[in-house]
C-alpha cells in the first residue's frame, strides 16, 4: 500500500506552502498546533502564527477582527473546540457579517481513537451546517485536503474544514479538480448511489468492489463539500439509481445524511439509509476497532445498500 | 482643555443623548442607560481622538471603534450621525424590519460601524484582532473599543485581556463603561465583576481611572493612552447610567427600556438646555 498520511497533517503542509503564494495568510491556534499541524506553517513563518492560548472563543473572535484589517485568517483547534465550544463566536463574529476567516478543524469524528467522547467531535457538521453562508469542507484524503485549503483561501468568507487525524491513503492524483460546491463521481453505477465525504469515501469504494463481486452496481459519490450541497448531481444520481446510502464519520442526525434526505425529499423522494454515528457518543479505543463498533465499515455500507435496494417501489 | 473645545464637546455629547433617546423612542424598544453613560466618550472619541472619514467610511488607515456592549448601539449609531456617516433621520428607523440601524450593530449594513457586536464579550476580542492585524501589517491606526461593566462578568474578556497583554496590543485602548448597572440590579449584586482596576493590572494592562462625564480627564486619559508602547490600556470610566436625563440616572429599569411619549418628550427638554 502506499504511503498513509492524514488529513491534518496535509493540512499543516498546505499552510506553509501557500504561505509564499499568499502574504496575508496568517494562523491563529490554542495550544495545539503540534496536533493540528499548524506548527508546520509556524516552523516556516514563526511571524505569521500567533497562540492564543487555551482560550478558543477568544481565539474565533480575534480571527473575524484580524480579518477586518485585510488579514486571512486560519484558526486551529479540535473540531469539538472549534465548532462546539466557540459555535457562538463563529456564528455571531465569523458568520453573521460573513467574514474572511478558514476554520481549520481537526480530529473530527470518531477516528480520534483514544482520546475518547470528549474528543470525538461527531456533531461538528451540524452545528456549522446551520450557520447561514458557512462553507463546509471535508477532505476525502491529503490530495484533496491540500486542494481544499487553496479553495477557501480563494473564497470570500468563513469557511469550515474538517480534517481528520487518522492516517489515510491518498486516492486523487494530481489531475483531480476540486471546485467548492461540486461533488464528484467517482465510480459511475446504476443499482445504488453512495454518497460519501471524508475517510468514508474509502470505505465507499471498498463497498463498492465488494457489491460488484455480487453483480450489484454502485455509483460513488464524494462530497467534499457538505455546504453548499452539490443538489444537483445528489438529484441526478438518486434520480438514475432510485435508492441512496450515505456515508460520513458524524452523527447520522445533522451531517451528509441529513443533507442529502432533505435535498431529495422536496424533488425526487428516494430511499435513503444513512451509514454514520448513530446518535451516540464515541468511546476510547484502537481506531480500527472503534470503526468496527460504530458501523463505519465497507461491510455496513454494503448492508445498507443492498437494504436501500430492497426499499425500491 | 481649552474652555471652547469642551463647550463644543459637551455640545455633541446631548446632541449623541438626544439622538439615542429619540432612537430608542421611536423603536419603542433598545437601550437607554448604557447609551447616556458612554455618551460623553463617544463625543471625545469621534470628534477628538479617533482619525475617520465618514466620506470614506472603509478606509483602511482608519481609527477602529468595537461597541462591545453591542446593545448601546443607540449611542453609536447616534454618535456617527453626529459625526456625517449617515442621515440623522435615519435614527427614528432604528428597530425597524425596513432599516439598516440593526439592535445591535451589523458592520455590513451601517456606515462607520467597525464590527458586528451584540453578544456580549465578542466584541473586545475583535479589537484584538484588529490591533493585532495593524502591528503584524505595519499600520499605525489605533483600536478603541467599549467594554459594559456587567459585560466583564463574561469569561472572554478575561480571555482578550490576557492575550492583548501577551501580544503587547499598545495600540489596543478598551473604555470599561463603569455605570454600576445591569439588567438584573447593581453590577456589585448581581455577580461582582469589580475591583476592575486591580483585575486588568494583574492582567497586565495599563490601567487609567477616571469620571466619564469630565472631558479634562477623558482627554487626559486618552493621551496616556498613546504614550503606552508596551501594553494595552484600560480606561476605567466611571459613569451614571442614564446620564443626562433625570428620571434615568442610576435607576436600573432605563437599562433596556423605551420612554413614553412624555417622558421622552420631558427628557429632550432636559437635553436641549444641557445645549
Amino acid at each position: 500500500m502506499a504511503d498513509k498520511i492524514a488529513t491534518r497533517e496535509a493540512y499543516g503542509n498546505a499552510l506553509a506552502e501557500f504561505g509564499d503564494k499568499y502574504p496575508n495568510l496568517v494562523v491563529f491556534d490554542a495550544d495545539l498546533s503540534a496536533a493540528t499541524k499548524t506548527g508546520v506553517f509556524k516552523k516556516k513563518f514563526p511571524d505569521r502564527h500567533f497562540n492564543c492560548g487555551i482560550a478558543e472563543g477568544n481565539m474565533a473572535s480575534v480571527a473575524a477582527g484580524a480579518s477586518t484589517a485585510g488579514l486571512i485568517p486560519f484558526f486551529s483547534t479540535f473540531a469539538m473546540f472549534a465548532a462546539g465550544r466557540a459555535f457562538e463566536q463563529v456564528r455571531n463574529s465569523i458568520a453573521y457579517p460573513h467574514l474572511n476567516v478558514k476554520i481549520g478543524a481537526t480530529h473530527a469524528g470518531i477516528s480520534v481513537g483514544e482520546d475518547g467522547a470528549t474528543h470525538q467531535c461527531c456533531e461538528d457538521i451540524a452545528t456549522m451546517r446551520s450557520i447561514p453562508g458557512m462553507v463546509i469542507l471535508n477532505p476525502a484524503d491529503a490530495a484533496e485536503a491540500r486542494l481544499a485549503v487553496e479553495a477557501a483561501i480563494n473564497y470570500e468568507g468563513p469557511v469550515y474544514l474538517r480534517f481528520g487525524r487518522l492516517a489515510l491513503p491518498v486516492i486523487f492524483d494530481e489531475n483531480y479538480k476540486f471546485e467548492i460546491g461540486r461533488g464528484v463521481v467517482l465510480a459511475e453505477g446504476t443499482d445504488v448511489s453512495i454518497i460519501a465525504t471524508g475517510l468514508m469515501v474509502h470505505e465507499a469504494l471498498a463497498a463498492r468492489e465488494i457489491l460488484a463481486g455480487e453483480g450489484i452496481s454502485a455509483e460513488i459519490i464524494n462530497i467534499h463539500t457538505i455546504k453548499p450541497l452539490d443538489t444537483e448531481l445528489v438529484i441526478a444520481s438518486a434520480s438514475k439509481c432510485g435508492a441512496v446510502v450515505t456515508a460520513e464519520e458524524h452523527n447520522i442526525i445533522g451531517g451528509l445524511g441529513s443533507a442529502v434526505c432533505e435535498t431529495l425529499a422536496g424533488a425526487v423522494p428516494t430511499p435513503v439509509l444513512r451509514v454514520g454515528v448513530e446518535d451516540t457518543f464515541g468511546r476510547s479505543g484502537k481506531v480500527p476497532a472503534l470503526m468496527e463498533m460504530y458501523g463505519l465499515t465497507a461491510a455496513n455500507i454494503v448492508a445498507k445498500a443492498k437494504a436501500a435496494i430492497a426499499l425500491k417501489k | 482643555m481649552e474652555q471652547a473645545k469642551k463647550a463644543e464637546l459637551s455640545r455633541i455629547a446631548t446632541n449623541i443623548r438626544m439622538g439615542a433617546l429619540t432612537a430608542v423612542f421611536s423603536a419603542s424598544s433598545g437601550h437607554p442607560g448604557g447609551s447616556m453613560s458612554i455618551a460623553d466618550i463617544m463625543a471625545y472619541l469621534y470628534f477628538s481622538e479617533m482619525n475617520v472619514k465618514p466620506e470614506d467610511p472603509k478606509w483602511e488607515d482608519r481609527d477602529r471603534f468595537v461597541m462591545s456592549k453591542g446593545h448601546t448601539s443607540p449611542a453609536l449609531y447616534a454618535t456617527l450621525a453626529e459625526k456625517g456617516f449617515f442621515d440623522k433621520e435615519l435614527l427614528t428607523t432604528f428597530r425597524q424590519a425596513d432599516s439598516i440601524l440593526q439592535g445591535h450593530p451589523d458592520m455590513k449594513a451601517v456606515p462607520g460601524v467597525d464590527m458586528t457586536t451584540g453578544s456580549l464579550g465578542l466584541g473586545i476580542s475583535a479589537a484584538c484582532g484588529m490591533a493585532l492585524a495593524a502591528k503584524h501589517t505595519g499600520k499605525t491606526f489605533r483600536v478603541y473599543a467599549a467594554v459594559g461593566d456587567g459585560e466583564s462578568e463574561e469569561g472572554q474578556v478575561w480571555e482578550a485581556a490576557m492575550f492583548a497583554a501577551h501580544h503587547k496590543l499598545s495600540n489596543l485602548c478598551a473604555v470599561l463603561d463603569l455605570n454600576g448597572l445591569q439588567i438584573d440590579g447593581p453590577i456589585t449584586e448581581v455577580m461582582n465583576p469589580t475591583p476592575h482596576d486591580e483585575k486588568f493590572r494583574a492582567f497586565g494592562w495599563n490601567v487609567i481611572v477616571i469620571n466619564g462625564h469630565d472631558f479634562d480627564q477623558i482627554e487626559s486619559a486618552f493621551e496616556a493612552a498613546k504614550k503606552c508602547t508596551d501594553k494595552p490600556t484600560v480606561i476605567i470610566a466611571n459613569t451614571v447610567k442614564g446620564k443626562g436625563v433625570s428620571y434615568m440616572e442610576n435607576q436600573v429599569s432605563w437599562h433596556g427600556a423605551a420612554p413614553n411619549k412624555e417622558q421622552y418628550e420631558q427628557g429632550m427638554a432636559e437635553l436641549a438646555a444641557q445645549l
